[in-house]
This record gives C-alpha cells, sequence and structure tokens, in this order.
C-alpha cells in the first residue's frame, strides 16, 4: 500500500499506482500537488486515504479514476495501463472496472431514483435485475425509487450514490469523502452500508476522508500530507 | 450507451419545459421568417419563369436587337424560309376592374410542349382538336380558372379556364392580340424550335436585325425583380440571424445548467464521443420539431405578406403574381434544412467546446460564463475586423451583394462589440460606486453580461435594423413625396385610344386648357437592359420642375434642338454615365447626355428626348398621350367633358392627385413587407430577452440566496434583478441608435445605389426614435416583470435550499 509495498506485485493486485507526479500552474510557476505518490491495492480489499485540507486526496483519487491525467508516473488499474489510454478508453474503465461516490453525491437530478441508481449499469451493459433490486431493499429505497433526487435527505441521496457506485458490480469503488455532506450518524449508517455491499461484492474499496475514525473502519490507512504519502 | 446517454440528456427538459419551449420557438421563428421569405421569393420567380414555360418551356427565342417590335413580315419570311418558329405577342390590358398580362400565340406552329397551344386547340367541351373558335374572331380567352370568372362578364370575347395557367395571365391568339393590343402587324418574340430542317437559309442574312436569345434571358421580370427579392432575401437573413442569437443563448444556457449532469456522466464512463453524439441527436430532433413548426408558421408569415409582395410586383413591375401560396414539398424540405443548420450553427461552438473540455473542467463554476468573458477578447478582434471589412466595403464595394457584405459585417461588427462595452461601462460603475448594495449591483450586473449578452445582441440588431429602415423608409417617403411634386407637375394626363383620336383631342383642348403637352414613348433596349423613350415637348412645366440631379448648360434648350438628351439615375449610375457622355439609342442615333433626373420606383432605364426628335428620328410611334395644364378646379369639368365627348374611360384619364395618391400608394405597400419584417425581427428579440431572463433567473438563486441572507428583502432583490435587466436593455438601445442611423445610411448610400441605382437623402426624425425607444423599453420592461416577480413570490424554502444542496 505505501512505498514499500509499491514493490509487491501479485495475481491479486487491483491498483498500482508508482511514482505519481501531479503539478499544477500557479503564480509562482509551477505547484506540486503530488510528489512520487506511490500505492497499491488488492482485490476486496479495503484502504482510507486521509489528510488535511489540500494535501491532495481529491486530487490522487481523480487520477485513480482516470479522471485527470498526471505527469509523471504510471498508473495499473485491473491489469491496464492508464497514462497512454486517450480519452474513450479511459471513460470506458470508469463505466466497466470502477464505481465513484463522491461528496456531493452528483446524483441526475432529471433521473428518478431507480434509473439514477441503474445508470452506470445500464451504461455498462451490466445490469443485473435481481441485484438492483437487493440494493434498493438493502439500501432502504424500496419507497423512493420513483422518487426524484430533490425529493430526498442528504442521507438519502448519497445511498443512492452507493448504489449507483454498485450496481454494475465494479471492481473498485472510489469514495471521495462520502460521508462528508451528512451528519455523524446518517454519516456512520451509510458507512456501514457501503462497508457491507462492498465486501458483499468482492470489490475492492479506496475511501478518501478526513476522519481517522472513519478510516478505522476499513482493512488500511495512509495518510497524505504535502503531496506525499505518509504510512 | 448512446441510448441510455441520451436518455439522461432528455430527462433535463423534463424539469424545463419553459426552457425547451424556447429553444423550439426560438428556432421556430428563426426557421419562419426566413422560410417565408424564402416562399414568396419562390412564389414571385416561379410566376415569372410559368409564363415562359407555358408559351415554350426553355428554349431560344428571336427579339429585335433595338429591343423593339417584329414585323409580321418577318415571320412571314422566316417560314418561308424554312425556318420553324412561332410568333408572341405581349401586352397589358384592362377589361372593367381587371388588370391582365396578355399574351398572343399560334397554337398551330407553337411547340408541342407548350400546355397553353395543347388546350387552345381543344374544342370547348370535349378533347378533340376544334381550333376554330380560338382563332377566329372574338376568339376565345384562356385563363386561370378564377381570372376566368371575373373577366367572363367583362371580356370582348369568351374567356375558357384552364388549370395551369398564372393567375393574372390570359393568352389568346396571336391575331386577337394585335386587334386588342391596337399593334396590327407587329410582334414581340419569335420561339423558335428546337427541331430546325436542315437546309435553311442564315438568320444574319435572313432577319439581321433579330438577335437569337435563350427563353429566360428574356424574362424581363426576373431580371428587373432580381433586386427586390434580394432586399427581402436579406430581411429574412438578418430575422434568421437574430433567431439564431436565440438559440445559441438558449443552447449555451442549456449546456451551463448541465454542466453537473456532464460531468457525473462523464465521471461515471460515458465517453466525450458519446456525449457529443447524444447532444447531436438531441439537438437534431429538436432542430427537426421546430423546423416543422417553423415551416408552417412561415407559410403563414407569407401567406400574409404575399398580398402586399403582389401588389408591390404589380404596380412596380406590372408582374402579375397569384396573392395565394401554393405548398411545394422542396419548401418543407428547405425549411427543415434552415432549421438543422441553424441549430448546427448555433451549437457548434458550444459542442466544440465541450469536446475540448477535460472531464472535471465542465463542472467548474460557471464554466461557460467564464469562458465567455475570456471570449471578449477574441470577440473584439473579430468586431474590428468586421467593421474594418464594412469600411473598405463603402470604399471599394461593387455590387448589390457587396452591399449586403457592407451591411452585414458592420451589423454583426458592432454586435460583438456590444459585451465589452457593457462590461467596460459597469466596471466604470463599480469602480465609481460607495454604498455595498450598489457595489454588489455593479458587480452583479457584470457577473450577469455574458449570460444575456446574445439576447442582449439580437436586441442590439433587431432595434438597429427598425431606426435604420425606419429611416430609410421615411427619408425615402420624404423626397419621393417632393419628386411627385416635381415630376406630376400638369394636372391632367390624357390617353387617346389612336391617332385621329389624339388629333381630334389636341384640337379640342387648344382652346379649353392652358396647354396640351403632347408625349410619345416607345419600349426598347438600351445597353442589354430593358428601357423606355419619352418623347417630350419644349414646356416651362418641364423647364421648371423636372427633378434634374446633374445637367450641362442650357439643358432644356438641347433636349428641343435635338443636340442633347436626359436620362434616368438608375441608368448614370448602373452605366457610369454623366452629362457630357454620349449613347447610343435604337435606329444608331448616338446622342449626348445633357443632363440626368431622379426617377424613383422605375425599374427600367429611362430616356427623355424632345418630341421633335421623337417624331424625326422615330416616325411609327404613336403620340396618343397628353398632359394638360390648366387650373386645379377646372379638372374634373374638364374629365366630365371629356367623358362625355369623346367616350374616354376612367383609365384613360388620370388627374394628378389620383396619380400622386396612386403612386404613394404603391410606394407606402412596396414598404409594408419591410415594416412587417422589422416589427417579427423585434418580436423575436424581445422573446429572446423574455426567455434569457427566464432561464437565467432559475440559475441566479445561488447568486442571490446569500444576499437574500445577508438582510435583503425579496422585493428589494426583486427590484434590483429588474433594475439590471432594464439599464443593460437601456445601453443596449442606446448603442443601437448610432448603428441603425449608419445601416440607414448604408441602406441610402450603398445598397439602394446598387439595387435600384438611385440615391437619396437621408433625413433624421427624433420623434420617430422617442416612439420606437419608448414602445421597445415598454416591451422590455414586460419581458422583465415575470422573472422579478417570480423571485419575489419565491418561497424562501427554494433560496434556503441553496445551502443545503450543491447547484
Amino acid at each position: 500500500m505505501a512505498k514499500e509495498k509499491s514493490e509487491k506485485t501479485g495475481e491479486n493486485m487491483l491498483l498500482d499506482a508508482r511514482e505519481i507526479t501531479k503539478t499544477f500552474p500557479s503564480n509562482q510557476g509551477r505547484t506540486t500537488i503530488l510528489d512520487a505518490v506511490s500505492l497499491n491495492l488488492d482485490t476486496a480489499q479495503s484502504l482510507a486515504l486521509t489528510g488535511e485540507s489540500g494535501s491532495g486526496k481529491s486530487t490522487l483519487l481523480h487520477i485513480i479514476a482516470s479522471l485527470e491525467p498526471f505527469d509523471s508516473g504510471s498508473l495499473q488499474l485491473d491489469g491496464q495501463d492508464v497514462g497512454p489510454l486517450r480519452e474513450p478508453a479511459r471513460a470506458r474503465l470508469r463505466r466497466v472496472s470502477l464505481g465513484i461516490i463522491f461528496q456531493q453525491f452528483n446524483l441526475i437530478p432529471s433521473l428518478t431514483v431507480e434509473r439514477n441508481l441503474t445508470f452506470q449499469a445500464r451504461l455498462s451493459g451490466r445490469q443485473d435485475d435481481a441485484w438492483t433490486r437487493e440494493l434498493i431493499h438493502r439500501l432502504g429505497l424500496e419507497d423512493h425509487a420513483s422518487k426524484y433526487p430533490e425529493d430526498l435527505s442528504g442521507g438519502q441521496q448519497q445511498r443512492v450514490a452507493v448504489g449507483r457506485a454498485l450496481a454494475s458490480r465494479p471492481k473498485l469503488v472510489l469514495a471521495d469523502e462520502p460521508t462528508g455532506s451528512l451528519d455523524e450518524v446518517t454519516g456512520d449508517q451509510v458507512l456501514t452500508l457501503m462497508l457491507d455491499l462492498v465486501r458483499d461484492s468482492q470489490a475492492a474499496l479506496l475511501m478518501v476522508t478526513h476522519s481517522d475514525r472513519l478510516a478505522h473502519r476499513l482493512d488500511q490507512r495512509v495518510h497524505l500530507r504535502r503531496g506525499r504519502l505518509e504510512t | 450507451m448512446i441510448a441510455v446517454t441520451l436518455q439522461t440528456l432528455f430527462s433535463h427538459w423534463r424539469a424545463q419545459p419553459v426552457q425547451c419551449a424556447t429553444m423550439i420557438v426560438g428556432l421556430a421563428l428563426a426557421t419562419a421568417l426566413l422560410s417565408g421569405v424564402q416562399a414568396i421569393n419562390s412564389e414571385a420567380r416561379a410566376a415569372y419563369a410559368q409564363a415562359t414555360n407555358l408559351i415554350s418551356g426553355p428554349g431560344r427565342v428571336l427579339v429585335d436587337r433595338d429591343g423593339g417590335a417584329i414585323a409580321q413580315s418577318d415571320y412571314i419570311a422566316l417560314r418561308r424560309a424554312g425556318w420553324l418558329v412561332s410568333p408572341v405577342i405581349e401586352g397589358s390590358l384592362r377589361w372593367g376592374d381587371t388588370g391582365v398580362r396578355i399574351i398572343g400565340i399560334d397554337p398551330l406552329t407553337a411547340s408541342n410542349a407548350s400546355p397553353v397551344a395543347q388546350a387552345a386547340l381543344q374544342s370547348e367541351d370535349s378533347d378533340l382538336a376544334d381550333p376554330t373558335a380560338f382563332l377566329t374572331t372574338p376568339g376565345v380567352l384562356l385563363a386561370a380558372p378564377d381570372t376566368a370568372a371575373r373577366l367572363n362578364p367583362v371580356a370582348p370575347a369568351p374567356v375558357r379556364a384552364v388549370d395551369g395557367i398564372t393567375p393574372g395571365l390570359v393568352f389568346a391568339d396571336v391575331g386577337i392580340v394585335q386587334g386588342l393590343l391596337g399593334r396590327p402587324g407587329e410582334l414581340d418574340q419569335l420561339v423558335v424550335s428546337q427541331e430546325q430542317p436542315l437546309l435553311r437559309s442564315e438568320l444574319s442574312t435572313l432577319v439581321p436585325h433579330l438577335a437569337l436569345r435563350d427563353s429566360d434571358e428574356t424574362n424581363d421580370l426576373a431580371r428587373l425583380t432580381d433586386s427586390f427579392h434580394l432586399n427581402l432575401t436579406a430581411f429574412g437573413l438578418l430575422s434568421f440571424a437574430v433567431g439564431l442569437f436565440i438559440v445559441h443563448a438558449t443552447i449555451g444556457l442549456a449546456f451551463e445548467q448541465r454542466r453537473t449532469l456532464f460531468r457525473t456522466i462523464r465521471a461515471l464512463g460515458v465517453s466525450p464521443r458519446s456525449l457529443i453524439a447524444g447532444l447531436v441527436v438531441e439537438l437534431l430532433i429538436f432542430a427537426i420539431l421546430a423546423g416543422l413548426a417553423g415551416t408552417v408558421l412561415g407559410y403563414v408569415i407569407a401567406a400574409a405578406l404575399l398580398p402586399d409582395v403582389a401588389a408591390t410586383l404589380r404596380g412596380l413591375y406590372g408582374a402579375n403574381i397569384d396573392d395565394g401560396l401554393s405548398i411545394r414539398p422542396l419548401w418543407w424540405l428547405s425549411g427543415l434544412a434552415i432549421s438543422v443548420l441553424g441549430t448546427g450553427l448555433a451549437a457548434a461552438s458550444n459542442l466544440v467546446k465541450l469536446a475540448r473540455l477535460p472531464v472535471l473542467a465542465p463542472a467548474k463554476p460557471r464554466a461557460w460564463a467564464l469562458g465567455a468573458a475570456k471570449g471578449y477578447r477574441a470577440l473584439i478582434w473579430c468586431a474590428l475586423v468586421l467593421l474594418a471589412t464594412s469600411g473598405l466595403g463603402v470604399l471599394f464595394g461593387r455590387g448589390v451583394v457587396m452591399g449586403f457584405v457592407t451591411l452585414g459585417a458592420l451589423m454583426i461588427g458592432a454586435a460583438f462589440l456590444l459585451p465589452a462595452l457593457l462590461q467596460a461601462i459597469t466596471r466604470f460603475a463599480e469602480t465609481q460606486a460607495r454604498s455595498v448594495q450598489a457595489q454588489w449591483f455593479w458587480a452583479d450586473t457584470r457577473q450577469q453580461i455574458p449570460g444575456l449578452s446574445l439576447a442582449l445582441m439580437a436586441l442590439l440588431l433587431a432595434f438597429a435594423t427598425n431606426v435604420g429602415v425606419g429611416t430609410m423608409v421615411s427619408s425615402f417617403r420624404l423626397t419621393f413625396t417632393g419628386w411627385l411634386d416635381q415630376r406630376l407637375a400638369s394636372e391632367l394626363y390624357v390617353r387617346a385610344e389612336d391617332q385621329a383620336q389624339a388629333e381630334a383631342l389636341t384640337t379640342w383642348l387648344a382652346g379649353r386648357s392652358d396647354a396640351v403637352l403632347p408625349i410619345g414613348s416607345f419600349e426598347a433596349e438600351l445597353r442589354g437592359l430593358p428601357a423606355e423613350i419619352f418623347g417630350v415637348a419644349d414646356h416651362p412645366t418641364y423647364r421648371d420642375n423636372w427633378p434634374l440631379l446633374a445637367q450641362t448648360e442650357n439643358v432644356w434648350d438641347v433636349v428641343a434642338d435635338g443636340t442633347g438628351i436626359l436620362i434616368n439615375e438608375q441608368m448614370a449610375r448602373r452605366e457610369m454615365l454623366a452629362p457630357g457622355d454620349t449613347i447610343t439609342l435604337p435606329s444608331n442615333w448616338t446622342a449626348q447626355i445633357a443632363g440626368i433626373y431622379s426617377d424613383y420606383g422605375n425599374p427600367k432605364y429611362q430616356v427623355l428626348i424632345g418630341l421633335s426628335q421623337l417624331r424625326l428620328r422615330y416616325p411609327s410611334t404613336a403620340i396618343e398621350q397628353f398632359a394638360i395644364r390648366t387650373t386645379p378646379d377646372a379638372v374634373p369639368g374638364l374629365m366630365t367633358d371629356l367623358q362625355d365627348r369623346f367616350g374616354l374611360d376612367s383609365d384613360a384619364m388620370i388627374d394628378q392627385g389620383a396619380l400622386k395618391s396612386f403612386s404613394m400608394q404603391v410606394f407606402d405597400r412596396t414598404f409594408t413587407v419591410s415594416a412587417a419584417l422589422n416589427v417579427l425581427t423585434l418580436g423575436v428579440a424581445w422573446f429572446a430577452i423574455l426567455t434569457s431572463l427566464l432561464t437565467m433567473s432559475t440559475m441566479r438563486l445561488p447568486q442571490l440566496a446569500p444576499v437574500w441572507a445577508s438582510g435583503m428583502t425579496h422585493a428589494n432583490l426583486s427590484l434590483l434583478e429588474l433594475a439590471r435587466a432594464m439599464f443593460l436593455a437601456a445601453l443596449t438601445l442606446v448603442a443601437a441608435l448610432p448603428l441603425g442611423l449608419a445601416l440607414s445610411w448604408v441602406l441610402l448610400a450603398v445598397i439602394n445605389v446598387e439595387a435600384f441605382g438611385w440615391r437619396l437623402p437621408m433625413f433624421l426624425f427624433p420623434s420617430e426614435w422617442g416612439a420606437l425607444v419608448g414602445s421597445t423599453a415598454l416591451a422590455v420592461l414586460l419581458a422583465c416583470l415575470w422573472p422579478a416577480w417570480r423571485l419575489w413570490k419565491l418561497p424562501p424554502a427554494q433560496l434556503l435550499k441553496v445551502f443545503v444542496h450543491e447547484r
């Protein structure tokens, strides 16, 4: 998981990020956001990525989600070298192999809860009605399936977002402060649900969080400080 | 994947029905105005072409080289020499209150392809050939069913209804028409059959004074009316451009509103190609729906405007256009094409921008608005290039199309400058503001400019067009009124039926009027274009009143003694002739130009020569018209006496007042279409303002909620929203005024000269502008009231949502 672990190679390895560096232009030239960060994750494992605001957590998550390019280093995801991929291939990787949960839910306001939940699964052609029904049941959304996101509370919306991320049975779930917009009790409930579902679906989880308390509920933890990884 | 993407994109419109309607209505309006104008143009052009097609179809004809009549003896000589030619004569006649264009043909020699000739050879009751009735006096007149029904009670011969003939056109045997027109032994054209015997004499030796032309080349109406139709097309294009501003604004806002959606679905794996493809399909569906609606609306507009256009074409060019509109399949297709093309143009920049943006970029707050702000510099450069192009066009451009390019560059260039101008003014106001509220107001107003700029540009274009065209029409009207007073100095105009009556009239009138001024005229072709040559008497009526623009010394003396002639302004400008130059008139008379006179509303070249020269050089020309000088009070009595003594009907006599009023009527109807298109364009711009404000009001909440939370009331916010929109609209109107005047100048000094051949002085009409500003400002206020009212009545819970949800 951290640098020493990055040397490990194995059949179960799902994510292998090596020496990832990312800079942004600024008034002083270029500011380094990520400085040679290496990270890996095996199938069905969970990893918490913590760090203060501005430490580069979200940027790293976006790079792993192939949403943002990086300046140097290499990134292997589900056996694919992400670096040289062009956008259409990156998009395919996202819809087939990844499930992403955003802090602000980012549901599609014009679709019903059910359509939001099945959106990515339909997109990747992997919709499984039985799994969808189970997700709706376990997320407690039976009474809300035909509602629109604006009719739901924040906790309910995030449960839909969790369901959407898992509906296509991705190999890796990426969660960016998934409980950051929720109160502590609701956040704990959502996290419990998310961890259970991730475990049951045999997916790996990489979660960005501020909270050490939440981070301790995952298998492993790494801390990012000023663009560098600390174990 | 496309299906899921498309479904998701469309789901947006479920929540935004107003915006959806805006998109379709904006595009439909843009399509409607352009397709409506195209429909009018194609209807008129089809009518021009139909007369030719009815006689001969496309082919070749023989005409007189000087534009005069062809002697029947030439026709006989050609037939004897083996040439398969068929005679045609044309003219205008009035029976009762119905004016018609009559065409004489010979069905026995006409082409088999001529449907009229086929109809002429059939008997009325059966399909069997029976040319007797058609060929023998009084003959049979063939006309469209409606025209036939109108003419039957008043025509001198039975009128048979034939489907397919243009309404207002009448066909008869050539000999009958020669008699009706009083032109025995004369023909206008000889249609040359495509198949000719191998052995025949050379045309150049047989009839050296005749020229072989393509039949469509001799379609004078099509040539004469080209500029008129180009003007209409230009108006249609302007309305289309204004409509496109709406569509562009709506699509831009739809993209802005969906930025989070784009970010989310792309993050979830929708490839950029699929997203773009989905958007293209979505836009295509909108374009087709709007295209259909727009074409229907265009039909309604065209049907409403066609009677005025037909009246104008009749009054100015003597063209007979049916008042009714026929629906052509090509028209529907072109309506759809206009709509799809318009959507493509309006959406292209947004699609390109979206395709180039990284996945996360579209979710940045107000990415499109910021993009627009960044684009100001490019827009200013574009504006400067366009304005420079316009300037070069004024200095060096030639031709009507170049005139419109000059105009287009001026208008679009000015529109592109508007956002930067508004930004600069609001930025300055912000620096001058002292109170927090005022500072926020100006800063916020500046932030709104990118979102509103397209609607404001549309308003600028529409208002400037209204000012410009209004000034042009009013200037023209003022000039035209004064010009009519000069040109129509005589109190009464009389036309005799024949030479004998003309002589009797002259004798009889000599003792009963102050002066009888004979006028003779004939049609000719000068430098390849249709022309009229008039012979007038040497009299103070002309010396004191005729509207000369340029002249040599003793101009009227040289005209009277035959050493000089006068030409009209359009001929002088188009042929680049000036006093002192010479031109060759029919019968190889090379005459020196002694003066140039204004001749508004006449599409043809015109030459004025002394009456003595007309008699000397063109002795066959009938001198059967008279201008009569008398006191205005004596005119009614004189007309009654003429009617009693000579049996002259009302068509043969026209008094000065009636002629002026008829001319003004033609003038006003000519500009009815311009006025209607002006109002429609302004209406489209108003709609752009309304929809932009409505759409933006739904996106304004995140900016207004913190201000509301800080202690400003709903009422305050609503009033400030109203003030903001009105301020921006008012600034736009102020900017549009000089642009409108520039437009007017280009219309008067460039387009009119190129299109019609006359230049008009420009007059200013501040009261008209005041009324226009007032009515436009009122309309904009009404457009602003609705969004402001909605904000006033917005429940606090809606504003609170801003703080609990990301928007």
